[in-house]
């Protein structure tokens, strides 16, 4: 128990910085009311500390990817605290003039307590994914982050678009909940363990049984829809667009995020110690994951490259973006060197996607066009609207490009570290020809971003004299502005530390598996029982 | 330990940042600065050289970059390194200098990439470490992308966007290609890196269908650099909108960037598959050379002419690459400095003449003879070079690398006759190149007959703006030809040291041919010996390169 919390500090102090700022946002004293923001970011702020803390402690998760929690919990602080910027000046807009023409404050009338909790709560579910030991509290957690989201995606904006926008998020989330808790329940009723690590310890020494694998294939059917990838990516484009910038990018991140570390978790209990070369997942899950990422791939690159639409494109790249990631997943750990490991290629992508693709929202978020019905500014929402952004609005200009070439991979920017190792450890798994594809949809990928490019930095503006564009009049203009700028010197400036945080992914990756070793062979059904590391400590 | 090559790397780097911060004004004193700075460092490379042993690398010096991935900031050159680095440091001022007239607005944005991309091309004929080498080659894309787009001509869009897909689509399979290598030297010794030397000497064990899935690999991403038939169609869209100095960087370094990563990771990776399937690659250079000739024949635009006849000469090169023999090589790595030289001053002549009239179709140029004679002068002088007119230095390059083809006959090496030199190609790919040679003097000569001589003509548009420069040359523009002519003639007349400077290095890269080249046609000869035998089956396994 000791051990648990230990494993949880972060989570706590979030959790406890959540109940301030929920009643420091009803405030009626403007002051107290505008602390919400940095309380929230101080309390990330200290759990990343003892994040750190916890990390540099040895505390370890019970599961099979021990190092997990740490890796995860720094990235979800890092891009978090980006995220939480960009949410500054999203709510109450129209409730604080009133207030400040005079208007006298009413709780009821405000949303900006719920708001923050909601994010906090969210990154704390995301933090708890990481350190979840069974699949009880893993399923909790992975609610307390998305659902949070349904109603963030419906409060991020009075026009309908939003709400329709959560409805329909929240309807395909519970359809992909129920998909994998189905598949939880499959996998508890296979193995008779609830915690992961005897999870594992049973189906190293039993094989993995039919209702085993049938959980397996469940649970990451339902969790495909965590990180939009196909089939379940349906929302994707209408959510992202729907909802306002800020959300859009805390969606293509933490719900993501906490996909991958649940596929991450539930694939190690089955381990990849099948196939031919004793590296695969078992055979029915990798030809899954397989396709998954092929056709996700593939499906989000086409779809990006037909929209018109910067926030839909954005979406369903970021679609492509998790068929990336699949590659990693398939991979597996690998040897557990860096360059083989698919794990750590997997969660290194995740913290390089989560930086630069902020940035390319922050820019979005910065822009907004005067609405013909003189009500709530409206979003910018075409390439068309982007043209000659460079003359006006030089950083933004900025921004967005380094945003764009990252996320296409080009070298030297971050985005292009983080292909890297997707590629060594697809190879190094045997997958080439994924890898191949993967290489096809990188190139196909840089038609859009390259439009995005092109929009932002060689088109001339429109035509019209007074553009209706303009980067919006908000105090909180600043705020997003300067979360652009710092994504961006983060996707610059974490290249030379890339050697830093590659030989984190890399202990983060590591495969508390004893069998990996290639001379025992596979481990086939009715072997003899396996000595696991993991079972001594774990009571 | 810093080396002069980061000098040299750092160097344009620097300038591109002040240019950057400095004031729009004062971006072309600075660039002027920047790029006359880089020839001090480069003349001392020069001549700190050790040419005897020029296989050898130089200068190196190589940082920890992510030791998870074994990943080093590497920088060395051997001999065609430093030719390659040479002609990249010598194109740059005359880059810079040949757009004083022709950049007017947003001067800032013109020279800060211009002098940028010097650092990303050195960078890459420097890098010893693949990553290193793939982010230089990477990054050329960008300020190419940008100077095509913001100065380019009237369908620069499509041209800047075309270029970027179609080499940054290439070069991300090739990386795929590479990324194998790396992945079977780790399976070999269990260690990840980088490092081409050390990929090198452990690429060759690998099994041949894996080398030629690496051969297909690599030779997508470098044959659309190059460009080779039939990935070249977006070479000339890019010429043809490109500013004058775009061109000159494109048709005079980047398109080496293709022959040099051939000429140093396909043939120094995967020996046995090159050597299996080297007549494949020659027969697309051929077709290259005769159907880019053709077209050019055809054309009305004089730089559209230019730069197909870039595919055509570029053809050869690859043709010599090809060749695997010392002299196809040696050739090669000649014949990628002269074209640099020769097609880049062609390119520079056809800028000042648009600069003038601001056309460049032949139907409305004639008879510039009468009023430009200087300009005219350089004009043939460069033709001449292009062509291949003996005593120029397109003669040397040119021969030597269709002497190469000729000599590299399997046959011949089995019979042990004199003059045979190896490789899989033989006396007919020569014959069939050499009608390239005979079409390559017919459109160029066609396109100066009618721009030189011909009919007097006075297009629309001379005498209205651009009113500092005269009918014919200024001091700046003839001094900048006259450097590019005093390389042509003195490569061509006494090319000797700088075959002398190649060989080394050529020799090293094809060291581990020679084995197998002898193995190679004596394997050919028994195919021969049964297919002759049992003519009566024509499904004899007389099938070229199945090992």
């Amino acid at each position: 128990m000791a051990e648990k919390i230990a494993l949880i500090w972060p989570e706590i102090v979030l959790f406890i910085t959540t109940c301030i700022v929920m009643i420091l946002g009803l405030s009626p004293n403007k002051q107290w009311r505008s602390l919400c923001l940095p309380a929230s970011m101080a309390g990330l702020a200290v759990a990343g500390v003892l994040a750190v803390l916890g990390m540099t402690s040895g505390s370890q998760s019970e599961t099979m990817l021990p190092n997990l929690p740490g890796f995860i919990k720094i990235t979800v602080v890092g891009v978090g605290l980006l995220l939480l910027m960009l949410q500054g000046g999203l709510i109450d807009r129209r409730e604080e003039a009133l207030v400040a023409s005079g208007r006298a404050f009413s709780p009821l009338r405000t949303n900006r307590a719920e708001y923050y909790s909601l994010v906090l709560f969210s990154l704390t579910g995301l933090m708890l994914c990481a350190s979840a030991s069974d699949l009880i509290w893993l399923f909790l957690a992975l609610e307390l982050t998305s659902l949070p989201t349904y109603v963030m995606v419906a409060m991020s904006s009075s026009r309908g678009r939003a709400q329709e926008a959560g409805v329909k998020y929240f309807y395909l989330g519970a359809l992909g909940a129920a998909t994998f808790l189905y598949g939880f329940v499959m996998l508890y009723g296979g193995t008779g363990e609830l915690k992961l690590g005897p999870m594992a310890g049973v189906i190293a020494t039993e094989g993995i049984n039919n209702i085993t694998l049938i959980g397996l294939l469940l649970s990451i059917a339902g969790l495909a829809f965590k990180i939009a990838a196909v089939p379940m990516h349906f929302y994707t484009a209408d959510v992202y667009q729907g909802a306002a910038s800020p959300v859009t990018a805390f969606l293509a991140f933490v719900p993501k995020t906490a996909g991958f570390v649940a596929l991450l978790l539930v694939c190690s209990v089955a381990g990849w110690s099948y196939g031919e070369s004793g590296n695969a997942l078992p055979e029915a899950a990798r030809i899954m994951i397989w396709v998954m990422a092929a056709v996700t791939m593939t499906v989000g690159n086409v779809l990006a490259l037909m929209q018109s639409s910067v926030k839909r494109m954005l979406a369903y790249s970021s679609v492509a973006h998790s068929g990336y990631m699949l590659v990693g997943l398939l991979a597996g750990p690998g040897d557990g060197t860096f360059g083989g490991s698919g794990v750590s290629a997997v969660l290194f992508y995740l913290a390089a996607y989560g930086v630069t693709n902020t940035g390319a929202f922050a820019v979005i978020a910065c822009l907004e066009k005067r609405a013909a019905d003189r009500g709530e500014p409206l979003e910018v929402e075409d390439f068309d609207d982007l043209r000659g952004l460079w003359k006006r609005e030089p950083v933004l200009g900025v921004v967005l490009a380094v945003s764009a070439l990252s996320l296409m991979g080009f070298p030297p920017l971050f985005g292009f570290w983080a292909k890297l190792p997707l590629f060594t450890s697809g190879i190094a798994a045997g997958e080439i020809t994924l890898v191949v594809v993967l290489g096809i949809n990188s190139a196909i990928a840089a038609f859009y971003y390259l439009r995005l490019l092109k929009a932002a930095m060689i088109d001339d503006a429109k035509g019209t004299a007074d553009s209706p564009d303009r980067p919006m009049h908000h105090p909180a203009y600043s705020l997003r502005l300067a979360t652009g700028v710092l994504s961006a010197i983060g996707v610059v400036a974490l290249v030379p530390m890339a050697g830093l945080l590659a030989n984190g992914a890399k202990d983060a990756g590591l495969y508390a598996n004893p069998t990996i070793d290639r001379d025992e062979g596979p481990i086939t059904v009715q072997s003899e029982p396996v000595d696991r590391q993991i079972e001594e400590p774990s009571v | 330990m810093p080396s002069l090559l980061h000098i040299l790397i750092l160097m344009p780097l620097l300038f591109a940042v002040l240019i950057a911060l400095a004031p729009s004004k004062q971006a072309r004193a600075i660039a002027a600065i920047g790029s006359l700075v880089p020839i001090g460092p480069m003349l001392v490379a020069l001549w700190k050289f050790d040419w005897a042993n020029g296989g050898d690398l130089h200068f190196v010096s190589s940082y920890n970059w992510i030791t998870d991935l074994g990943l080093r900031l590497g920088v060395g050159v051997d001999s065609v390194s430093l030719l390659l680095i040479a002609l990249t440091v010598l194109l740059g001022p005359i880059c810079v200098f040949g757009s004083f007239s022709a950049v007017k607005d947003n001067p800032k944005v013109f020279y800060g990439w211009l002098t940028g991309l010097q650092a990303a091309m050195i960078g890459v004929f420097a890098a010893t470490d693949l990553v290193v080498f793939y982010i230089c080659f990477e990054f050329t894309l960008l300020p190419l992308y940008v100077l095509i787009n913001l100065y380019g001509s009237s369908n620069r869009k499509r041209a800047a966007t075309k270029f970027f897909l179609y080499t940054f689509t290439g070069s991300i399979i090739a990386l795929a290609g590479l990324v194998y290598v790396v992945f079977h030297h780790r399976g070999i010794e269990g260690d990840w890196t980088f490092d081409i030397a050390t990929l090198t000497s452990t690429a060759m064990g690998m099994p041949v269908e894996a080398q030629a899935l690496v051969l297909l690999a690599l030779m997508l991403g470098f044959a659309v650099k190059v460009p080779l038939f039939p990935v070249h169609t977006w070479l000339p869209l890019a010429h043809t909108e490109a500013p004058t100095a775009g061109s000159v960087i494109l048709a005079g370094v980047l398109l080496k960037l293709g022959t040099f990563g051939i000429y140093r990771f396909v043939l120094g990776f995967v020996p046995e598959a090159v050597i299996a399937y080297a007549p494949l690659i020659a027969v697309l250079s051929i077709i290259g050379i005769i159907y880019a000739g053709l077209i050019c024949w055809v054309q009305k635009d004089v730089k559209k002419l230019v730069a197909y006849s870039s595919v055509s000469h570029l053809g050869f090169c690859v043709l010599g690459l090809v060749a695997l023999n010392n002299v196809g090589l040696t050739g090669s790595v000649l014949y990628m400095i002269n074209h640099g030289l020769s097609t880049g001053a062609l390119f520079l002549c056809i800028g000042m003449v648009y600069e003038r009239f601001h056309t460049r179709s032949m139907d409305e140029l004639g008879g510039l003879a009468s009023t430009m004679p200087i300009w005219s002068s350089f004009m043939v002088f460069f033709v001449m070079a292009s062509v291949g007119l003996p005593g120029l230095n397109g003669f040397v390059s040119e021969f030597m690398c269709i002497i190469g083809t000729f000599q590299s006959s399997p046959a011949w090496v089995l019979e042990g006759r004199a003059g045979a030199a190896g490789g899989s190609l033989g006396p007919w790919f020569a014959f069939a190149a050499g009608f390239g040679v005979i079409v390559a003097a017919m459109y160029l000569l066609y396109m100066t007959g009618r721009v030189v001589w011909g009919t007097p003509k006075h297009p629309a548009g001379h005498d209205d703006d651009h009113s500092e420069l005269p009918t014919d040359l200024n001091k700046r523009e003839i001094s900048l030809l006259t450097v590019l002519a005093i390389g042509c003639l003195g490569l061509g007349v006494y090319p000797t040291p700088v075959i002398e400077a190649i060989e080394p290095s050529v020799e090293r890269t094809l060291a581990p041919y020679q084995d197998l080249l002898q193995a190679h046609a004596a394997e050919v000869g028994v195919r021969h010996e049964a297919a002759s035998e049992e003519h009566s089956e024509p499904h004899a396994e007389s099938h070229e390169g199945g090992h």
